[in-house]
């Protein structure tokens, strides 16, 4: 047969079959997989094919350079490992030999044939149809070059918890513009609410505050509280960003932060974000002294003048006339090129958990009513006291693992309550002498200085009990039991079963993603896992880019972790995005989607499917268009497309039915030569 | 009007009468048909399994196969007895994922020509029924004699909330279905501790101390909470903590006085029901002094002064700090 394959009939195919040790090499009989594509597929176009002991290395990059260059090869097809590890090495080393990188064809005989078996016969087999499928396709594959698309230097934050202030000063720093947008009146998030923090114990306002003046004060950083993002247009380097500002009902130009107003103010109700619902605040407020910026806002579903018609007291005493009921909410249209989402979490609802009690019995608190409770400048003062508000407590029973490792609420550890639950150990032996219990399943104190702070609560004289928690209850049976929270637990080390008694129960409740998480992916383009954390690019190598260009991760929206890890996140991220800005323009990978509009019936079944919201619809033609920019070449519309009006580069029809066609070579052989009926 | 196929169990024909009297009452009013499964026997209760696993399965299998049978419009078994529901939502579920024992099983039946096919029928409890089919509003809604004022005890027993295989609870370890159904009558529900503990079973046939202790415990957190009644959905439960409660009185030198009746029967006084058509009047600890306290008068009534404290137990100082605020909590205080 004569050569005759893809476009032109007339290409020259390198094979370059990778051992990767023993990981291929082990179960697929390379070298015999080599000689058979240098002779069973020469008519389809392959001149040379070779194996060797680790394709990846700058040795065996050389190898098909070298080819390259001296066979005159035309395209290259590499059987390896999956694209998402090599691809981009591959393609560089044609490059370098002057060959386009988009005719180089990665297959996996790796992830799709040598780990998954163990029939080495089988596998080898599979292995050769897997080659013959890259050798079809890669004929059909055409030169592309990359999109050039410039980056605009100013940066959206998401967020004002530590991660995305971390995240915005260091952008900030670097001299470029940084918008953070944050929902909740201040910046400072769950971090401004906590008393000490692990493993050193120092103050976490003493820690937090100074940053929290910086990103106020900082000429780069416009900072927009009491907002939230509404909608984002556009693709990486250019995004145009809607942000909704509530109204204040302040003016921001006028008001001192003298506090007035709140003093004031004669409503009182229940916080139940900052105060964690174990406090008070005012209609009119700001949710801590030391908040960032300084001026209140007016909560117009308590505000007794929004609901009643009538009051206006803080107007009538704001000594500089900065109170506006007329105010509305303003919508800002912003540029910028990076997006960094540090949208935190929220704490699991403990009424879940029945039985522990919490919502039912008064003396049951959460970790975050606990903080509130230990800090100096909560509801009670630093006191550790009974929900009576007075009594202290005598016992303390800590909970770890709340609602955490457990397949009825959420399987995943999340990660601090350990070191949470032992600062709270810590805290209640130094301020109370009371008597501390803590349960757990598992003592996790993997990071630096974490350990040695389990052996000071030790020391403190906290008692750990290793069980998990069956019941909380007040249900006295025993002689000392009347009046008191009782914590029924196996003692799985003492091997029996125990009955506490205790004055105050704190819930270490686990982590959960932000309620809305999944909206508020959809709204930038990117996606949460099953449990409801923002996907990562890759979890060990990429942990703050997301799979849409442009947009990335910090903090607890990816995941649960202590305030260095997220601290560590934010800078990372904000890293990654000042490379990007330094580079004034950013390359992207041509592999797109676009649409003929002579075959597009308009139909509209593409719009909705774009997980990067990359399809616009021109109602004027009745067709649909697709931003290349904003295309990440993931094929759902290709594959959609009723009337096959979408095509991909890379991954074409043609493309696909070659490399099918490939793939099926000994169906093909057999039908050519039908095997003999068994009698 | 549901239909559904009715295994009354050995319970409510004798012991637990007044369950099944008060079931029937009730049934129309709620929009309940019931047609009995023919011919059908002993569930084995809680000790036969312990005896024989092959011949237990296939006497629970009998009523699974004779329940198939009658399939007809409806596949759903229902059965007011807990041990009897655990009994036959048990085998079913066992049959299914064993197919020897299933084999087995079918061996047995077939001497008596019968076969079950496992997941043919669907077995579940009368609470859940009432409250996941027929729905709180539709029982709200016959409500004609709120029970304001009366303090009930929601009692559910160990053996219909887990395991929960069909994942029909709110919540297997602290439900709430009963609650809420009871406080859809107009009477006040406390926050029972102890409601998915062990009555003690057959205990007090076998070690008493032990059987005495769990009825106590029961009782003593009913009592510790001001209840006027408890309210069970389980003839074992029942019969324990009524018949035993003087016993168990005179063990511990204490003077628990707690009612115990059925939900039906509570649901049946809500709607105006006469206490003999819902068979109250058999109790061992009677009833009537805490009814008549919010106004129903059963006959032969010898009021009585009872001693029920009026403290709540979670009174708010002004120094107090705010609970946290409870799904439903709103219901409770209409």
């Amino acid at each position: 047969m004569t050569q005759h394959n893809g476009h032109t009939g007339q290409e020259r195919i390198g094979v370059y079959v990778c051992h990767c040790g023993s990981n291929i090499a082990g179960t697929i009989d390379v070298e015999a997989v080599a000689l058979w594509a240098a002779e069973h597929l020469n008519h389809r176009g392959v001149v040379i094919a070779r194996d060797y002991k680790f394709m990846c290395s700058s040795l065996g990059q050389e190898l098909i350079e070298k080819d390259i260059k001296e066979l005159g090869l035309t395209r290259v097809v590499v059987a390896a490992c999956s694209p998402h590890l090599h691809e981009q090495t591959f393609r560089v080393a044609c490059h370098r030999a002057g060959l386009n990188p988009y005719l180089c064809e990665l297959v996996s005989i790796r992830e799709q044939a040598s780990w998954v078996h163990t029939d080495k016969k089988a596998a080898t087999e599979k292995a050769k149809a897997i080659i013959s499928g890259g050798v079809e396709r890669v004929a059909w594959h055409a030169p592309l070059e990359p999109l050039h698309v410039p980056i605009h230097p100013a940066t959206l934050v998401v967020g004002g918890g530590i991660a995305g202030i971390q995240a915005a000063l260091e952008i900030a720093d670097a001299g470029f513009p940084v918008y953070l947008v944050e929902r909740e009146p201040s910046i400072g998030g769950h971090m401004a609410q906590f008393d000490k923090t692990f493993p050193t114990m120092d103050c976490a306002a003493c820690i937090l505050t100074p940053r929290m003046v910086s990103v106020g004060t900082h000429p780069n950083i416009t900072l927009l509280t009491w907002s939230e993002v509404s909608d984002v247009q556009g693709y990486v380097g250019n995004f145009t960003v809607t942000i909704r500002k509530k109204a204040r009902y302040i003016k921001e130009d006028l008001c001192t932060g003298c506090g007035i107003c709140q003093e004031k103010c004669p409503k009182k109700v229940i916080d139940e974000v900052f105060e964690a619902g174990l406090g008070y605040r005012k209609a009119v407020y700001t949710p801590f002294p030391q908040a960032v910026p300084k001026y209140p806002v007016i909560d117009r579903e308590n505000c007794t003048y929004f609901q009643k018609g009538t009051c206006r007291a803080c107007e009538k005493l704001c000594p500089t006339e900065a109170i506006d009921f007329g105010q509305t909410d303003e919508l800002l249209t912003v540029q910028v090129g990076n997006i960094i989402l540090a949208t935190g979490f929220d704490i699991l609802d403990a009424r879940r958990i029945g039985q522990y009690g919490y919502g039912r019995l008064a003396n049951v608190f959460t970790s975050l009513e606990f903080e509130r409770l230990s800090n100096a400048a909560g509801p009670t003062n630093g006191q550790i006291v009974l929900r009576d508000g007075v009594t202290h407590p005598q016992t303390v029973g800590i909970i770890h693992c709340a609602g955490s490792r457990d397949r009825n609420f959420n399987n995943y550890c999340s990660a601090i309550c350990c070191m949470q639950s032992l600062k709270f150990a810590h805290l209640v032996r130094e301020r109370t002498g009371a008597t501390v219990y803590n349960f757990y399943i598992d003592i996790r104190t993997t990071a630096k200085a974490y350990d040695e702070f389990y052996q000071r609560v030790l020391d403190d004289g906290a008692i750990l009990i290793r069980g998990r928690v069956a019941e909380v209850t007040d249900a006295a049976r025993l002689p000392g039991e009347e009046g008191k929270l009782i914590i029924q637990v196996e003692d799985t080390l003492a091997g029996k079963q125990r009955r506490i008694p205790v004055d105050m129960v704190v819930l270490s409740v686990g982590l959960e993603p932000r309620h809305d998480a999944k909206e508020v992916a959809h709204r930038f383009g990117i996606s949460c896992s099953s449990d409801g954390w923002i996907i990562e690019k890759h979890p060990k190598l990429d942990p703050v880019a997301t799979m849409t260009e442009g947009v990335f991760v910090a903090g607890c929206a990816q995941g649960p972790k202590d305030i260095p890890s997220t601290v560590a996140q934010g800078a990372a991220a904000a890293a990654r995005v000042l490379a990007r800005i330094q580079q004034k323009e950013i390359a992207l990978e041509p592999v797109r989607a676009s649409v003929d509009e002579n075959k597009c019936s308009g139909c509209r079944i593409c719009n909705g499917l774009c997980p990067f919201n990359a399809i616009i619809f021109h109602e004027d033609r009745m067709v649909t268009e697709i931003n290349p920019a904003l295309c990440q070449g993931c094929g759902t519309c290709v594959a959609a497309c009723p009337a096959g009006a979408i095509s991909g580069t890379v991954f074409s029809n043609e493309q696909v039915l070659a490399q099918i066609e490939g793939l099926l070579l000994d169906v093909a052989r057999r039908a050519i030569a039908p095997e003999p009926a068994p009698v | 009007m549901n239909k559904y196929l009715f295994y009354p169990g050995c319970s409510l024909q004798r012991t637990a009468r007044p369950y099944l009297d008060s079931l029937l009452a009730i049934r129309d009013m709620i929009g309940m048909e019931l047609e009995e499964i023919e011919d059908w026997n002993c569930c084995g209760a809680t000790e036969y399994v312990a005896v024989h696993h092959v011949a237990a399965y296939a006497l629970v299998g009998r009523n699974l196969a004779l329940a198939a049978r009658q399939v007809n419009g409806t596949h759903t078994v229902m059965a007011a007895c807990s041990a009897c529901y655990l009994n036959l939502a048990k085998t079913d579920s066992y049959m299914r994922q064993d197919t020897h024992l299933a084999q087995q099983v079918n061996t047995a039946l077939d001497a008596g020509g019968l076969h079950y096919t496992p997941g043919t029928v669907k077995v579940r409890h009368l609470l859940d029924i009432i409250v996941n089919d027929l729905g709180i509003e539709a029982v709200r809604a016959k409500v004609t004699r709120p029970l304001k004022g009366l303090r009930v005890a929601p009692y559910y027993g160990c053996m219909i909330a887990r395991p929960d295989r069909d994942n029909r609870w709110d919540n297997v370890e602290h439900p709430l279905a009963l609650d809420r159904l009871v406080k859809a009558l107009g009477a006040e529900v406390i926050d029972f501790p102890m409601k998915t503990h062990c009555c003690g079973g057959h205990m007090t046939q076998i070690n008493q101390a032990s059987a005495y202790e769990l009825i106590r415990r029961l009782i003593h957190g009913a009592a510790e909470y001001h209840a006027d009644i408890m309210v069970t959905l389980c003839p074992m439960c029942q019969l324990n903590l009524d018949a035993y409660q003087a016993e168990m009185n005179r063990y511990f030198h204490t003077d628990y006085n707690v009612p115990i009746i059925y939900f039906t029967q509570l649901m049946g006084l809500a709607f105006g029901l006469e206490a003999e058509a819902l068979g109250l009047g058999k109790e061992f600890v009677d009833p009537r002094p805490a009814l008549s306290r919010i106004g129903i008068e059963l006959p032969a009534a010898e009021p009585e002064t009872v001693t029920v404290g009026e403290q709540p137990r979670r009174k708010k100082k002004d120094s107090g700090l705010p609970m946290p605020r409870m799904p439903g909590s709103e219901e409770v205080d209409e």
